[in-house]
């Protein structure tokens, strides 16, 4: 079909930020004195607008792309040109497809539409009668990469990020192209290294020297004269003077190739199993389509991935990962809801720390590193304070030692942490965040004591995870300046923290902390003082259930897999050890005193605790999980035992009361604060859309509290 | 003092084995060395204003396209080598601001270690740039420097942001009116009746031909270093020719332009040189360095020098600037074979070709047209001079002295003198030999 075919489905989308085609004529240079090869025409995809709005392609983009190079073939046959060539606007090739328009084609057949209408510009790119060229100025993901790889030659700029095939992350497979030219041009094995192991790692990115050492692009050259480079290299090229060499390109039908082939998916399903427990759709489908098109033509490989893509736009996991990546990570967490005027914020230009013990040396680490303002740790004496100062410089030298901290910033980081045993270092500070043992009355003395140091002004922080802020705040002599300040472990690499207000905070206090939560690059999030404030509160009361039906005569193994369908970071009795047990019931309780029996308190628990065991599961050397006798023996339980099924039914309801409740509470300004929070305090996929749209997918939010969370459409198919 | 004797040729090279110990026995000897010029390239020239070719462009980058063509074209000469980058630009703020030269450096891509600083003459920026490094290398403190300039006249009109001082005016010291080119152009029509409105548009025409039958000729082409640029709704293109000729040129056509400096005067766009946009470089080298790294020599430097006049009739700033480069280096007019003149205006030309008795077309004067055809990015012309006499010098070894020569806004000029190393008699060390070894016959003479 020609791209014009495609107007009806361009015209559902009167409103789309179109990227536009120009094309230029350009003859090209001849080395040595030789006359150049000819006419070469190279297209500028470009929105005309500046670097912040990415371009992309949605259905008029495309038409008019396809229209452009439809245009260009017949340009070819008549000999006009000898070559094409693609590239972008600075700093982007083209970001890729239109995910907004994409979420938002309501019909599969609108969805299958659109997968054809990118096949169909593609392949004329890729038969244009002349040589492709596709110049990777800059990002280049998803259909954008997929445009490079349809052309015929790919130069990149060293300066060129965020290469990639993400759409295993964003519940879509490379149908464009990419999952059939990808693992011919790179080999099999690196293939599933772009389109699965890197967007299950947190979406990485290639850059231009990596995708060039992957032989993904042939040509490297430096982004100070890009473009003048890559038109000379295309010369040479089409004259016949360089011809480049594909080391890694492979032949699907060569000796040995299919056994490559073979291991390198099964070798992609193993990753995908052990990050996704398999409950995301996309990324198995990728596989699917790598083990079959080595067989296949381009062209049926073409059909299968558009039914794919078109299968794929319409699941729910797609939608709830772009509405968990672009209204939540991208926009709702660079914008926290109900944040005061940042105007009202007030300068930190130098932190306290009380306590110095392995929390506040981390806390410590960071506010020196991204404020790069004096931190002072105190502690009760002086070895504990020796010991705190220590092990932020040795920390700052194991940053040293991998090259990620110079020698000066490394030197200046040091520098900036001291210690001391009075809090008279205090005086002159503007921020004091307390990291001591999670004990109201303790707490309540640190305050005290700081109080009677610092200026008014000074902004009190605690980094509590259950206490009640508003208690802590009762007897201070400018209750007004205390915040919540709830950083995740471990605090270098979370990149969430919940705000408390307590309700005397006033807003210039708040104001600081959210601007101070930006210079230090973490997300803030606003939340009402509460037990356990968010991301807590949801794990305990899904921990505690799961305690519950063990502690009830369910088997460990059905009670801690049940939740493999979710597909979370790990299984709940994982995710008890390695936040501690001691600590886990510590919180469990004061989530108990606060809910009641909403969170009850496991004697089983507390039995372990005392006999000092610190997990359920042992790992024996061959790699089997057992509980040890010695832990059984410590245990009693029930007599009504649950199936997997019960269990997950149980947790999602539990989890559509509680966070339903915390909702009504305020504790939160809606659901989507809680996806965020879960997305990025506690790592939930993106295709559940934090936790909010999958209850509401599986039925709990009506079962429980009569109503959804989000209405139909905002991370799911329009009703 | 450093020159010879004057019983002595003095624009014979002044090797190595020609010092002089300062001050007692104290002092370490001092040599002045030979300064080649290995190799020049430029960027297209572009119409300045919103609808030429670099309206999108920035300044610098042309000046980064240049640095990396020279490197590019002399692969043999180590980035780290480079002593200094000199870069020009008449007003210093913006994209031409910071320090170009180092900031230039630093965007090619050079190594850090490579030091750089901006340099102002207005016109004769680039050329300033050349003496001043020259000077320098033949001083010792540099083996191999990158001299340029860059004019972005569309980012940056003449005198944008300027301040004068009242004094200029209060005292008399300089006609207003002399702040604007233009104007002096009118006022030497006045100082030579005999450069009429006739003369100069023929002139005029004469350069868009010349210009045209050189790119005809392919002796344009070679020095250009494509650039890439991008212009809103019409996406990336590379230009790899000047914008501003505009071949076939006529009288009748000149005729008709109106002059905007003075009511029926003669000064018209078509007989001046445009405003512009684009950027040259060079690289220029001790004879020792370039020998040692296998680099061209395409003109040894021999003598340069600035002159001031009235800032009213600075166009006439080359004769001066001539006489006292050609006293410095002991030659006459007559010696010179090609002229390299900046043709900012058609008059200014003239009047010096009038003061050395040279007919207006005389085959040595801009082969290759000049800036009324190919137009004159203020402070980058002096090295486009030099890129086309040493092109000419390749061309015709029968010539063995140059001169490349520009008047200078508020009334200056300023001439360098070349000598051709393809000529039989050339007195420096011949392209990849070792200076030392070799002693021309004119030394010894």
């Amino acid at each position: 079909m020609s791209a014009a075919d495609y107007r009806k489905l361009a015209d559902l989308f009167p409103n789309e930020t179109v990227t536009h085609s120009y094309v230029q004529d350009i003859v090209l240079p001849g080395t040595d004195g030789k006359p150049g090869p000819g006419t070469f025409a190279l297209i500028t995809l470009d929105n005309d607008l500046d670097h912040t709005k990415p371009t992309t392609l949605g259905p008029n983009t495309l038409v008019e792309l396809g229209t452009a190079l439809e245009g260009l073939r017949e340009r070819a046959v008549r000999g006009e040109i000898v070559g094409v060539g693609v590239t972008g606007k600075p700093h982007y090739l083209v970001a890729g497809a239109d995910l907004s328009a994409v979420k938002s084609l309501e019909k599969r057949e609108h969805g299958l539409w659109m997968a054809q209408l990118g096949h169909d510009v593609y392949a004329t790119l890729a038969n244009l009668g002349v040589p492709s060229f596709a110049f990777i100025n800059g990002a280049a993901l998803g259909g954008g990469l997929e445009i490079a790889l349809q052309s015929t030659y790919r130069t990149v700029s060293t300066g060129a990020g965020a290469l990639a095939l993400p759409e295993a992350f964003l519940g879509l497979v490379p149908g464009w192209g990419g999952v059939y030219i990808l693992p011919r041009l790179v080999g099999p094995e690196n293939a599933v290294k772009v389109m699965i192991e890197n967007p299950l790692s947190n979406n990485r990115t290639l850059s231009g020297p990596q995708a060039f050492a992957l032989g993904i692009a042939d040509a490297l050259f430096e982004p100070a004269d890009f473009l003048e480079q890559s038109l000379a290299w295309a010369a040479d090229v089409i004259s016949g003077d360089v011809v480049p060499e594909r080391a890694n390109a492979v032949d699907p039908s060569a000796t040995g190739v299919e056994a490559r082939w073979q291991a390198a998916v099964a070798a992609g399903r193993k990753f995908v199993e052990a990050k996704t427990s398999g409950a995301s759709p996309a990324p198995g489908k990728v596989l699917d389509l790598l083990e079959a098109n080595r067989t296949m033509t381009a062209a049926e490989s073409a059909a299968v991935e558009c039914e794919t893509l078109a299968e794929l736009m319409q699941t729910d996991e797609f939608r709830c990962t772009v509405y968990a990546f672009l209204d939540l990570v991208q926009k709702r967490a660079k914008r926290p809801a109900g944040a005061p005027d940042r105007k009202l914020a007030r300068p930190v230009t130098k932190v306290g720390v009380v306590g110095a013990g392995l929390m506040a040396g981390q806390l410590a680490l960071l506010f020196a590193r991204q404020l790069k303002v004096p931190v002072v740790l105190t502690d009760i004496d002086q070895a504990r304070v020796d010991k705190g100062v220590a092990y932020v410089h040795a920390e700052v030298d194991k940053l040293l030692g991998k090259k990620r901290l110079s020698q000066d910033a490394a030197n200046r980081t040091k520098a900036l942490v001291t210690g001391s045993v009075s809090k008279d270092a205090f005086a002159d500070a503007d921020f004091v965040i307390e990291a001591v043992f999670e004990e109201l009355s303790v707490k309540k003395q640190v305050f005290k004591e700081v109080e009677a140091i610092v200026s008014p002004e000074c902004i009190l922080a605690t980094n509590t995870s259950s206490l009640s802020v508003t208690a802590m705040a009762e007897d201070l002599e400018h209750p007004e300046r205390l915040v919540g300040f709830h950083f995740f472990n471990p605090v270098a690499v979370m990149p969430l923290l919940e705000v408390v207000r307590a309700p005397r905070t006033d807003d210039a206090v708040l104001a600081t902390a959210f601007e101070l939560a930006k210079a230090l690059k973490k997300s803030a999030v606003l939340v009402k003082d509460a037990a356990a404030f968010v991301v807590n509160r949801i794990l305990l009361r899904l921990m505690g259930e799961v305690t519950a039906v063990f502690d009830e005569g369910t088997p460990a193994e059905v009670a801690d897999n049940a939740l493999r369908p979710m597909g979370l970071p790990m299984t709940p009795f994982t995710l008890l050890a390695m936040v501690g047990l001691p600590v886990a019931q510590h919180v469990q309780e004061s989530l108990h005193a606060a809910f009641g029996d909403r969170f009850p308190v496991s004697a089983n628990l507390a039995a372990l605790i005392d006999n000092n065991v610190k997990a359920l599961w042992e790992t024996a050397p061959d790699g089997t999980r057992a509980i040890p006798a010695s832990t059984l023996e410590l245990l009693s339980f029930g007599s009504s035992p649950s199936t997997g099924e019960q269990v997950l039914r149980r947790v999602q309801d539990a989890l559509a009361e509680e966070i339903g409740l915390m909702v009504d509470e305020g504790v939160v300004a809606g659901p989507e604060d809680v996806d965020l929070c879960m997305i990025l305090g506690a790592g939930w996929p993106l295709f559940l859309g934090g936790i909010t749209p999958y209850l509401d997918r599986v039925g709990a939010s009506e079962r429980v509290n009569g109503r959804r969370f989000l209405a139909p459409g905002v991370a799911s198919r329009p009703a | 003092m450093l020159l010879p004797s004057s019983g002595m040729h003095p624009a014979l090279r002044l090797d190595e084995e020609l010092h002089v110990s300062q001050h007692g026995s104290g002092a370490s000897p001092r040599t002045v060395r030979d300064v080649v010029f290995v190799d020049g390239i430029r960027t297209p020239f572009g119409r300045a204003g919103e609808k030429g070719i670099y309206a999108g462009t920035r300044a610098d980058d042309l000046i980064v396209k240049c640095i990396r063509g020279l490197l590019r074209r002399n692969p043999s000469l180590p980035a780290e080598r480079i002593d200094e980058v000199a870069v020009a630009a008449t007003t210093q703020t913006g994209d031409q601001g910071l320090t170009l030269g180092r900031t230039a450096a630093l965007l090619a891509g050079l190594p850090r270690t490579v030091p750089g600083f901006a340099i102002d003459r207005m016109c004769a920026g680039a050329m300033t740039a050349v003496t001043t490094t020259a000077g320098s290398i033949g001083f010792g403190a540099y083996d191999v420097v990158i001299a340029g300039g860059v004019e972005h006249m569309g980012h940056h009109p003449m005198g944008s942001g300027a301040d004068p001082n009242p004094r200029f005016m209060s005292e008399r010291l300089v006609d207003p009116a002399a702040l604007n080119m233009g104007n002096t152009a009118e006022n030497l029509h006045d100082r030579f009746p005999a450069i009429t409105k006739q003369r100069t548009d023929a002139y005029a025409v004469a350069s868009q031909d010349k210009l045209a039958a050189a790119y005809q000729e392919g002796r344009i082409q070679p020095d250009l270093v494509p650039v890439a640029a991008r212009k809103p709704g019409q996406g990336w293109t590379v230009h790899s020719k000047d914008e501003p000729p505009r071949p076939g040129t006529t009288m009748a056509d000149l005729e008709s332009l109106r002059t905007p400096f003075r009511a029926h005067g003669r000064v018209t766009a078509g007989n001046a040189a445009g405003l512009n946009d684009g950027a040259t470089a060079a690289v220029l080298a001790s004879s020792e360095a370039a020998a040692e790294l296998g680099l061209p020599v395409k003109m040894r430097l021999v003598s340069y020098a600035y002159a001031g006049v009235e800032p009213e009739v600075m166009g006439i700033g080359p004769v001066p600037a001539t006489e006292k480069a050609l006293k410095n280096a002991g030659l006459t007019i007559d010696d010179i074979g090609l002229f390299e003149i900046n043709e900012a205006f058609a008059v200014q030309v003239l009047s010096f070709l009038d003061h050395y008795g040279i007919a207006d077309d005389d085959p040595r004067v801009n082969r290759y047209g000049g800036a009324i055809a190919v137009g004159h990015p203020l402070a980058s012309s002096g090295v486009r001079l030099m890129i086309q006499l040493a092109r000419q010098f390749e061309e015709d070894p029968s010539v063995r002295y140059g001169i490349t020569t520009m008047c200078v806004g508020l009334g200056m000029g300023g001439t360098v003198i070349w000598e051709n190393p393809h000529h039989p008699d050339y007195s420096g060390a011949p392209s990849g030999q070792t200076a030392a070894t070799t002693v021309s016959e004119g030394a010894t003479a």
